[in-house]
C-alpha cells in the first residue's frame, strides 16, 4: 500500500504534465483552426481502435524504451545524449549489413549476430563524444547534434547508390535482410516481433546496473558531483565514456530491432526526431528505468496514432512535437505544475547539465 | 593546380561564405549577449526556425518583405522570452528549456506549414531585393563580395560592430558581463540580474530571429520544414571558438560558411567525392573546433547556473 | 541619533531560526564589532540590512528614519556599505569597472572610464587605499582586492559600512593596514560594523561589541567592560578550551614525502613552486599561510587531482603517476571544499561514507554493491562519530554543516589509513564539532597517523601541529619546530616579509 501510494507521488506530476501537455497541444490545434476534440479522438483512433493498431503501436513503442532507457543513463550521469538519433541510425546500419551479408546461419545464430552488431555500431558512434568529453571537455550537445547530421548523411551516401544499396531496387534501399535474421512474429497476423519482450527485458537489467551495482554507483556519483567523484578516486573521464557506450548500444540496438523486426531492410532517410523524442521520454520519466515504459508507450501511441490523425483531420502530426515540448516543460519545471495545481513539497533544484565543469555551449 | 586558385572562384567562393555565415554571424553574436549574461542559449536552433516561419507567414499575408523582417524579429525575441522565463523564473535546466524550444519550433512551425502555407495557394513573397552599393559596388573583387548583397547581410555586418560596442563600451555591456561573471556580485552592486538576463536572452532571440529571416526572406523565399538545418548549433561552436566574443564569433561564422561553401563546390572543382560526405564538412570542423577551442577559451564564469534570491 | 537601530528582526530558513528577535543600535564614527562562532546569525542578521535577504520580521531604521530594504539598491542609496566575506568581485574586469559598476557615468549609455578611473584615484588617495584603477581584479593580492571592495562602498557613498569577517584572508600586517584604514573611516565620522569571530580583533578595534548566539544577542558590552574569555563564554554559552589538549608526538618513518613538487591552478599560472615536506608516522604538520599561496593546489597534487611535476612518495612507493584512486588506499583526505569536494550532497549518508571505498570488499563484491554490509558500517559509523541523523539512508544535504563534515572526517579516519591531508578539517562548522574533529585527529596521531594539516586559520595550525611550515607564494618559507614555533615570526613569514 505504501509502495502504491509511493509510486503514485512520482507518477503525479509527469500525469499532470501530459494533460497540460495535450491542453497546449488543443489550444495550438484551435488557432489553426481545427477542432482539438476531433484531432485527439482521431489521434485515440489511429493509435488503438483501428485494425491492427494496437500492435503497431506496441511496435512504436519499442525503440521508445530502448532509446528512454539509453537518454536516461546519460541522465544519471549528467549526460545529455541528443545523438541517441545518430546511435540508432548506426546501429541500423550495422544490423541491416550483417542481416543481409551472412548467408545461410541459423536464426538462433544470426540474430543476435546482427542484434550485437547494432549494438556495437551505436557504441562506437556514442564514444565519439564520450572521448571528446572526456579528453578535451567538447560538450555532448553540440557534438551529438553534429554527429546526427553527419549519420544522417552517411547513411544516405551508403544506401542511396553507394556500397550498401540495392542495385536492383528502383527506389534508394539496402537489401532485405536474410530470414534468418529476422525476429520473430509474437501474433500472428500482425507485426509485432520479439523486439518488445528484449526491450522489456532491457527494462530491469538497466535497473539493476544503476541501482545495484559499482558501475551505476559511479556514474550516478559522476552525475551528481563530478569534483566529489574525483576526489573519492572515480574516474570522471572513464565513467563518461563508459557511459556513452552503454548509452549508445541501447540506442543502438532500437536501430537494429526497427530493421530486424519491422522494415527489414533500411531507406535513406528512416528514424525522424527519434534523439528529441527519446529526450522527452527520459524526461517524463525522471530517468527511473521503470517510469521509461509508460513513458514510452505513451510516446509510442502518440506516434503510431499521429498518421490517422493527420489523415482524418488535416492537423499536421508535428503536432505530437508540441505535446512532448509542453510536457517536458512541465516535467522539468515541478515548480510550475505545483503552483498550477497548488501542490505543496518544494522539489530540490538540481546540478545544472548547463552549468557542468569544464565543459561550455 | 587546378581550378581553386582562378580568381573568379575564389571570389565567387568569398561571396557564398559571406552569404552562407550571414544566419550563423546572426545566431552567434546572440549565443554571445546571451551566455555573457548568464544563460546558456542551445535554443537558437529554434528561435531561428520561428523567426524564419513567422517572418516568412507575415511577409506572405502583407505582401510586404520589410514587415516580415520586422516579425521575425519579434517572433525571436518572444520565444527565447518563454526560454528565458523557464530559466530564469523556473529555475528549469537551461539545456533542457533550449532543447523545448528547439522541439516546440520544429512542432509550432510543422503544425502551422500545413495550414496556412501547404495547403494555400498563393504566389510568395520573393525574396529581399539586392542592394547594390554605388560606386564600391564595381570594386573589382571587394565589390561582388561586400556590396552587392541582401539586407540580412548587410545587417550582420554592421550589428557584429553594434554589438562589440554594446558589450565592451556600454553601461548595458559590463552589467551584461558582470551578471555572467559573478551574479551574486552584480546584484550586491545594485544591478538587477534577472532584468539583465531577460534583457540579454531577448536581445539573443531578436538576432536569432533575424538570422531565421536570413532563410525565408534572403535565400529562399519560402518556408520549408526545418530549413534551419542545424545552423543554430553550429552557431553556438562559432560563439565558443570565438571566444564569447562578436569579432571571434564573426571570424568563426566564416570559417564553418568557408568549409560549406567549400564542400558544396568541391565536385564543381572536379574533386570526386560523394555530396553526402562533402557536405557534412561543416559538421566535422564543428566537432574538431568544440573539442579544440574548449580547453583553452575561457567561457562566462556563470553561464548555465541559475541565479535565484533567497 | 544612531546611525543604524535594528529592532525585532526575524529571519528563518525552513526550520531554522537564523535570526530570532535581534535588536541592535549602532552610532556614528563608532566601530561596532558583531561577535558570534559560525552560524550565530552575524551575516544573516548583515545581509537582511544590505538587503540581499528580506526579514520575516522585525523594523530596520536608518539615521533615525524607518526604512524597508528590499534590494542591495535600496540599501545602497541610502548609505549603506558591505564588504562581503567572499569579495563580491568580478574577476576578470578592472578594478575601475567594478568600483563604477551598477552606478556607472555614462554618456548616452556609453562607458565614460576616464571619469571612473579618476574618481577611483581620488577616493585611493583620500583613504589611503592605493590601488592601480586599470589593474585586473584577477591579477591583485588578497588584500588589494579588499581594498577595492571598501573604495566600491565608499564610491557608492557609503557613511555605514559592514565588513563581514574581513580579516580571515588577511595575514597578520595586512591586517595592521586594514585596521588603520578603519580608524580613518571612523575618524570621518562614519559608522563601522566590524564582523568577526576572532576575540582578539574584537579587544583592538572595537568600541561597542554585540555578542550573537543562535541568532540571539545575548550582550552588549564594550572591550573595557568585558576580557577575552568572557567573550567567548558569551559566544559557545559554555567555557571553552581554547587549546587541543596533546601530549608530545612520537615521530616514526616518513610515511608522506613529496620532493621539488611543481603545480599550476587554473589558470596555468604557476601555484606551486618546488615544494619539499616530509611527514613523519605520529606527528602532525600544519601548513600555515594566507589562502591562495598555493595550500588548494599542494594538497589537490598530492592526491593526485591535479598534474603535477616533482615526486609524491606515499608509505615508501613512489605515486607520481598513480591515479587519485592508487593513492587513496594508503591515503586519507579532508577537502577544504566539504561541499564540492566532501560530499555528495544528493546522495544517502550511508552512499558518502563508503565514497572513496565503494568498489572494494566489504562493500562491494565484483561489481555488485553489498547494501547490507554498507547499511550495517554506515549505522556504526554515525554512532560512533555522533553523527545527528535519523538513518543511513537520509540525505546529506539535508545535515547541518557539522554534521557534513563530521560524515567526511569519519570516513576518512573509519579505514585506518596511514596518512592524512587535512585541508581546513573545521571550515564553517560549529565548535562543538571543531573540538570533537581536533580530538580525533590528534588521537588517530598517537596511533601512528601522519597528519599533514593545511588550515588558512592560524589559531588552529597553532594548536594542533607538531612542525609547522609556512607557505608563502608556492613555496616554503620555513619549517619551524618547537620552541621555534611563534606567532609573530609565522605571520611575518606569511606575508613574506621574513
Amino acid at each position: 500500500m505504501r509502495l502504491v501510494l509511493h509510486w503514485l507521488r512520482q507518477a503525479l506530476v509527469p500525469l499532470l504534465s501530459v494533460i497540460c501537455g495535450f491542453i497546449v497541444a488543443g489550444f495550438a490545434v484551435f488557432l489553426s483552426g481545427a477542432n482539438p476534440v476531433d484531432a485527439l479522438v482521431a489521434l485515440f483512433q489511429g493509435a488503438f481502435l483501428e485494425r491492427n493498431s494496437v500492435s503497431e503501436t506496441l511496435i512504436a513503442t519499442i525503440p521508445y524504451i530502448f532509446l528512454g532507457l539509453a537518454v536516461a543513463i546519460g541522465f544519471k550521469a549528467g549526460l545529455f545524449n541528443i545523438g541517441a538519433e545518430g546511435q540508432f541510425y548506426l546501429g541500423a546500419i550495422a544490423g541491416t549489413y550483417v542481416g543481409y551479408s551472412l548467408h545461410g546461419l541459423p536464426a538462433i545464430v544470426h540474430i543476435p549476430l546482427a542484434v550485437a552488431a547494432g549494438m556495437l555500431g551505436g557504441l562506437g558512434y556514442a564514444v565519439i563524444p564520450g572521448v571528446l568529453k572526456a579528453r578535451f571537455g567538447a560538450h555532448e550537445v553540440i557534438t551529438t547534434i553534429m554527429l546526427n547530421h553527419i549519420a544522417l548523411a552517411v547513411s544516405d551516401y551508403l544506401i542511396n547508390r553507394g556500397p550498401m544499396g540495392d542495385p536492383h531496387a528502383s527506389a534508394p534501399k539496402t537489401p532485405f535482410i536474410q530470414h534468418s535474421a529476422e525476429l520473430p512474429i509474437l501474433i500472428p497476423n500482425a507485426r509485432l516481433h520479439l523486439g518488445l519482450l528484449l526491450a522489456l527485458a532491457a527494462v530491469p537489467i538497466v535497473w539493476f546496473l544503476i541501482e545495484r551495482t559499482t558501475v551505476g554507483f559511479r556514474l550516478r556519483a559522476v552525475g551528481l558531483n563530478q569534483t566529489a567523484a574525483r576526489a573519492a578516486g572515480i574516474s570522471v573521464g572513464w565513467t563518461i565514456v563508459l557511459v556513452m557506450a552503454m548509452s549508445g548500444a541501447l540506442a543502438g540496438l532500437a536501430g537494429a530491432d526497427e530493421v530486424l523486426g519491422v522494415s527489414h531492410f533500411m531507406p535513406p532517410t528512416f528514424s525522424v526526431g527519434y534523439g528529441f523524442d527519446s529526450i522527452a521520454v527520459a524526461l517524463v520519466a525522471r530517468s527511473n528505468p521503470w517510469g521509461i515504459v509508460p513513458a514510452a508507450f505513451l510516446f509510442g501511441s502518440m506516434r503510431s496514432g499521429a498518421g490517422f490523425m493527420q489523415l482524418q483531420t488535416q492537423v499536421s502530426a508535428d503536432l505530437i512535437s508540441v505535446v512532448q515540448a509542453t510536457v517536458i516543460i512541465f516535467v522539468a519545471a515541478p515548480v510550475m505544475v505545483r503552483w498550477l495545481f497548488r501542490l505543496r513539497e518544494r522539489p530540490a533544484i538540481p546540478t545544472p547539465l548547463a552549468a557542468q565543469e569544464g565543459a561550455a555551449v | 593546380m587546378n581550378e581553386f586558385l582562378q580568381r573568379a572562384d575564389l571570389v565567387g567562393l568569398a561571396a557564398a561564405t559571406l552569404l552562407a555565415s550571414t544566419p550563423l554571424v546572426l545566431a552567434a553574436l546572440g549565443g554571445v549577449m546571451s551566455e555573457r549574461s548568464g544563460v546558456v542559449n542551445i535554443a537558437l536552433e529554434g528561435i531561428m526556425l520561428t523567426g524564419a516561419f513567422m517572418g516568412y507567414v507575415a511577409a506572405l499575408a502583407t505582401h510586404n518583405l520589410w514587415f516580415g523582417v520586422g516579425v521575425a524579429i519579434l517572433s525571436g525575441a518572444l520565444i527565447a522570452g518563454l526560454h528565458a522565463v523557464l530559466a530564469i523564473e523556473f529555475l528549469v535546466d537551461q539545456i533542457v528549456s533550449g532543447t523545448v524550444i528547439n522541439i516546440l519550433a520544429v512542432g509550432i512551425t510543422g503544425v502551422y506549414y500545413r495550414t496556412f502555407i501547404q495547403q494555400q495557394n498563393v504566389a510568395g513573397p520573393g525574396t529581399l531585393p539586392v542592394w547594390k552599393i554605388p560606386f564600391l559596388a564595381n570594386l573589382p573583387v571587394l565589390g561582388p563580395i561586400f556590396f552587392q548583397n541582401q539586407f540580412v547581410t548587410y545587417a550582420m555586418v554592421v550589428l557584429v560592430v553594434c554589438v562589440h560596442l554594446l558589450l565592451f563600451r556600454s553601461v548595458w555591456g559590463l552589467r551584461t558581463r558582470a551578471c555572467g561573471e559573478h551574479p551574486l556580485a552584480a546584484e550586491t552592486a545594485g544591478i538587477s540580474v534577472r532584468f539583465m538576463r531577460y534583457g540579454n536572452v531577448m536581445l539573443s532571440g531578436a538576432l536569432g530571429g533575424l538570422g531565421g529571416a536570413y532563410f525565408s526572406l534572403q535565400q529562399v523565399g519560402n518556408f520549408l520544414p526545418n530549413m534551419t538545418g542545424g545552423k543554430g548549433f553550429i552557431a553556438l561552436a562559432a560563439m565558443i571558438f570565438g571566444k564569447w566574443t562578436p569579432f571571434g564569433a564573426f571570424l568563426a561564422s566564416l570559417l564553418f560558411a568557408a568549409s560549406d561553401a567549400l564542400g558544396s563546390r568541391l565536385q564543381f572543382y572536379g574533386i570526386n567525392i560523394p555530396y553526402q560526405i562533402t557536405s557534412t564538412l561543416p559538421y566535422v570542423l564543428t566537432i574538431i573546433v568544440v573539442a579544440g577551442a574548449v580547453g583553452r577559451a575561457i567561457a562566462p564564469a556563470a553561464v548555465g547556473r541559475p541565479y535565484k534570491k533567497s | 541619533m544612531p546611525a543604524l537601530e535594528l529592532r525585532g528582526i526575524v529571519k528563518t530558513f525552513g526550520g531554522l531560526r537564523a535570526n530570532d528577535g535581534v535588536d541592535l543600535v549602532v552610532q556614528w564614527g563608532e566601530v561596532h564589532a558583531l561577535l558570534g562562532e559560525n552560524g550565530a546569525g552575524k551575516s544573516t542578521l548583515m545581509n537582511v540590512v544590505y538587503g540581499l535577504q528580506s526579514p520575516d520580521a522585525g523594523e530596520i531604521v536608518y539615521d533615525g528614519q524607518p526604512v524597508v530594504i528590499r534590494r542591495p539598491e535600496d540599501a545602497i542609496r541610502r548609505g549603506i556599505g558591505m564588504v562581503h566575506q567572499h569579495f563580491m568581485l568580478i574577476p576578470p574586469l578592472t578594478v575601475a569597472e567594478n568600483v563604477v559598476l551598477g552606478h556607472e557615468s555614462a554618456r548616452g549609455g556609453m562607458m565614460d572610464l576616464t571619469a571612473a578611473g579618476q574618481m577611483v584615484s581620488e577616493l585611493s588617495h583620500r583613504y589611503g587605499l592605493e590601488v592601480d584603477p586599470r589593474a585586473r581584479v584577477r591579477d591583485l593580492s588578497v588584500g588589494l582586492q579588499q581594498r577595492v571592495e571598501i573604495l566600491k562602498a565608499l564610491y557608492r557613498g557609503a557613511r555605514l559600512l559592514i565588513l563581514d569577517e574581513p580579516t580571515a584572508v588577511l595575514t597578520p600586517q595586512e591586517i595592521d593596514r586594514l585596521f588603520e584604514i578603519v580608524s580613518n573611516l571612523k575618524a570621518e565620522g562614519k559608522a563601522v560594523i566590524f564582523i568577526t569571530h576572532k576575540l582578539a580583533e574584537v579587544m583592538r578595534i572595537a568600541d561597542q561589541i554585540t555578542v550573537m548566539r543562535r541568532g540571539k544577542v545575548v550582550a552588549t558590552t564594550t572591550p573595557a567592560e568585558s576580557s577575552p574569555p568572557d567573550l567567548a563564554r558569551l559566544m559557545v554559552g559554555r567555557p571553552v578550551l581554547l587549546r587541543v589538549e596533546k601530549g608530545p608526538a612520537h615521530p616514526g618513518d616518513v610515511l608522506l614525502e613529496v620532493e621539488a613538487l611543481k603545480v599550476e591552478d587554473d589558470l596555468h599560472h604557476p601555484a606551486v613552486e618546488g615544494v619539499d615536506l616530509q611527514v613523519r608516522a605520529g606527528e602532525i604538520l600544519g601548513v600555515a599561510g594566507v589562502e591562495g599561496n598555493g595550500q588548494r593546489e599542494l594538497v589537490e597534487a598530492i592526491v593526485g587531482l591535479r598534474p603535477a611535476k616533482g615526486r609524491v612518495t606515499i608509505a615508501g612507493r613512489d605515486m607520481s603517476h598513480a591515479t587519485t584512486h592508487r593513492r587513496l588506499k594508503d591515503l586519507s583526505h579532508i577537502p577544504a571544499d566539504r561541499q564540492q569536494m566532501g560530499v555528495i550532497l544528493d546522495m544517502s549518508i550511508a552512499d558518502n561514507l563508503v565514497l572513496p571505498d565503494f568498489d572494494r570488499p566489504p562493500f562491494a563484491h565484483w561489481l555488485i554493491r553489498a547494501l547490507d554490509s554498507i547499511r550495517a558500517f554506515a549505522a556504526r559509523i554515525i554512532k560512533e562519530y555522533d553523527i545527528r541523523a535519523e538513518r543511513p539512508e537520509q540525505r546529506t544535504g539535508s545535515l547541518s554543516g557539522g554534521n557534513q563534515q563530521k560524515v567526511v572526517v569519519a570516513r576518512e579516519l573509519a579505514t585506518d589509513p596511514k596518512i592524512l591531508i587535512a585541508a581546513q578539517p573545521t571550515r564553517g562548522v560549529d565548535v562543538g564539532s571543531i573540538e570533537f574533529i581536533h580530538r580525533r585527529i590528534v588521537e588517530q596521531r598517537d596511533r601512528g597517523l601522519a597528519v599533514l594539516l593545511v588550515s588558512s586559520e592560524l589559531d588552529e595550525v597553532l594548536s594542533l601541529s607538531d612542525r609547522v611550515a609556512v607557505i608563502y607564494r608556492g613555496q616554503i618559507a620555513a619549517v619551524l619546530e618547537g620552541e621555534a614555533i611563534d606567532r609573530e615570526h609565522i605571520g611575518l613569514l606569511m606575508a613574506g616579509a621574513a
